[in-house]
């Protein structure tokens, strides 16, 4: 028996058996499985928003908190609210990469190195009773170190101030540039305005520490240590979607009242 | 080796021939998911799913795996059962799987679900490797737990996320020990849980490799 268990045509019919068996399980549960994990993947992103809002209550189920935000699409190619897509299942990342539903960015405009620009991106709008914006919430990513890094930032409805900023996908290295997750570090940005009294975008990421006398404490922000590309990465990012490639005009019209 | 019983095979593992404590395998993740309670509890389900139902598998085509390419079969086997269990985690507890990122993955080269593989299912039928595969896994969450109780309860004044000791920033009167939150004491824990296995069980003691010969006598002229 165990010679014929050696031979070259018996090993290579075990060896595909079990290669088939084997991946006919790993895809059936991978099949099987999407539909709730895509579902978490949803669920986790809202409840990122809800936390950068500084909205989330923990116990609350995260679809009835999620009510009170309301999905809207925005051309960032005018600066303006549009109907063009449905603002709820419009994907930023898969029409990043479509030659059709975005732009190239040249090197200088590119400080963020995300290559290519969304002509929409879906911004999260919370309410006041009036109608009026109370915190807007805008998607922001760019290049960090190893990863491009996906987040949101909150901003308050005098359109400058922040209410909060965080990543819910990235790759930075773990301890490092991952520490960009970290409460603290994220608990700094609150209270930054990143528009000076020109208008431009004013956020800058400091090594040693934000010294709170300095006149410009408002627009900084303590540096990751260990972290130089990753804390630059932020910054730039932070820059490019304030700036004029970014949401600076969507800003500029809501500001006037006009968007 | 004498035929085990299913009680020997099942339950050996946990204190007098533990995966972790005697035979040193798998440390690598008990040093990284065992700062909370709950993401060991999640982990240690999962790799003792693997480990018994690997071995389960590897055991029931044994005797048809050629021996040439047996290392490599029992690797497809072991790496498709940790994506079933990774898309499980993904699934049905995200936010745990999130936690664990890479370590689910790193379960495929887990020592002890290869060790045991090669060591027990290849030679013995299913139903044993099955229990073998548990009383392993049992045995690795036996440590892991341990190390997590100390870890959180210490280090962060925590079980499973609620509050046990107050802690000082919140008004309550612990001071919780940073150093227990990092990897390295993960170390000295193991090495402690070590030391105190192996006072109660004396055969686990290894006879010393080597003596340290006494100083010669130059050394003790030049003092």
């Amino acid at each position: 028996m165990s010679a014929k268990k050696e031979s070259v045509a018996r090993t290579l019919t075990v060896a595909l058996l079990v290669c088939l068996v084997c991946s006919v399980v790993v895809s059936a549960a991978a099949v099987a499985l999407k539909p709730v994990q895509t579902t978490n993947k949803l669920q986790d992103k809202q409840r990122n928003i809800l936390q950068i809002a500084g909205l989330f209550e923990p116990g609350v189920s995260v679809q009835e908190q999620f009510q009170q935000i309301t999905p809207r699409l925005v051309d960032l190619r005018t600066g303006e609210f549009s109907d063009a897509l449905d603002a709820l299942t419009f994907d930023q990342q898969k029409a990043s990469k479509d030659p059709a539903m975005s732009q190239q960015l040249d090197g200088e405009q590119d400080i963020a190195s995300i290559r290519r620009r969304a002509d929409y991106s879906t911004v999260y709008v919370v309410e006041n009773p009036d109608g009026s914006i109370k915190t807007l919430i805008l998607p922001i990513h760019g290049y960090g170190l190893w990863s491009t890094l996906y987040g949101f930032m909150a901003l308050e409805s005098d359109l400058k101030t922040v209410v909060g900023l965080g990543f819910y996908q990235h790759a930075e290295t773990p301890g490092l540039g991952g520490e960009v997750d970290n409460p603290n570090w994220k608990a700094q940005w609150t209270g930054k305005v990143v528009f000076d009294e020109s208008g431009e975008p004013a956020i800058s990421v400091v090594k040693g520490g934000v010294d709170p006398s300095n006149p410009n404490a408002e627009h900084q922000v303590d540096a990751l240590a260990g972290a130089t590309l990753t804390s630059r990465g932020v910054e730039n990012l932070v820059r490019f979607w304030l700036g004029e490639d970014g949401f600076g005009p969507f800003l500029e019209h809501l500001r006037a009242g006009e968007a | 080796m004498a035929k085990a019983t299913a009680k020997q095979v099942l339950f050996e593992p946990i204190f007098s021939n533990n995966p972790i404590a005697l035979q040193i395998l798998g440390i690598c993740s008990a040093l990284a998911v065992t700062t909370s309670l709950s993401v060991t509890l999640v982990m240690c389900i999962a790799l003792t799913s693997v480990t018994a139902l690997s071995n389960f598998f590897i055991s029931i085509v044994r005797n048809q795996i050629p021996s040439s390419i047996r290392m490599i079969v029992q690797m497809v086997i072991i790496a498709s059962l940790v994506i079933v269990v990774d898309q499980v985690l993904k699934a049905y507890a995200y936010s745990i799987s999130k936690q664990l990122s890479v370590f689910v993955g790193l379960i495929i080269t887990n020592c002890i679900v290869m060790g045991r593989a090669e060591a027990f299912a290849m030679q013995n039928p299913p139903h044993m490797s099955f229990l073998d595969g548990v009383g392993n896994g049992l045995g690795y969450s036996f440590i892991l737990i341990c190390v997590a109780v100390i870890r959180e309860l210490f280090g962060a004044g925590k079980l499973f996320g609620i509050e046990i000791l107050p802690l000082v920033s919140a008004g309550g009167w612990y001071q919780p020990n940073g150093l227990l939150l990092l990897p390295p004491s993960a170390f000295f824990i193991i090495g402690l849980i070590i030391w105190a296995l192996r006072s109660w069980k004396k055969d686990q003691v290894e006879a010393a490799e080597f003596k340290m010969a006494p100083q010669s006598r130059a050394m003790k002229e030049a003092m």
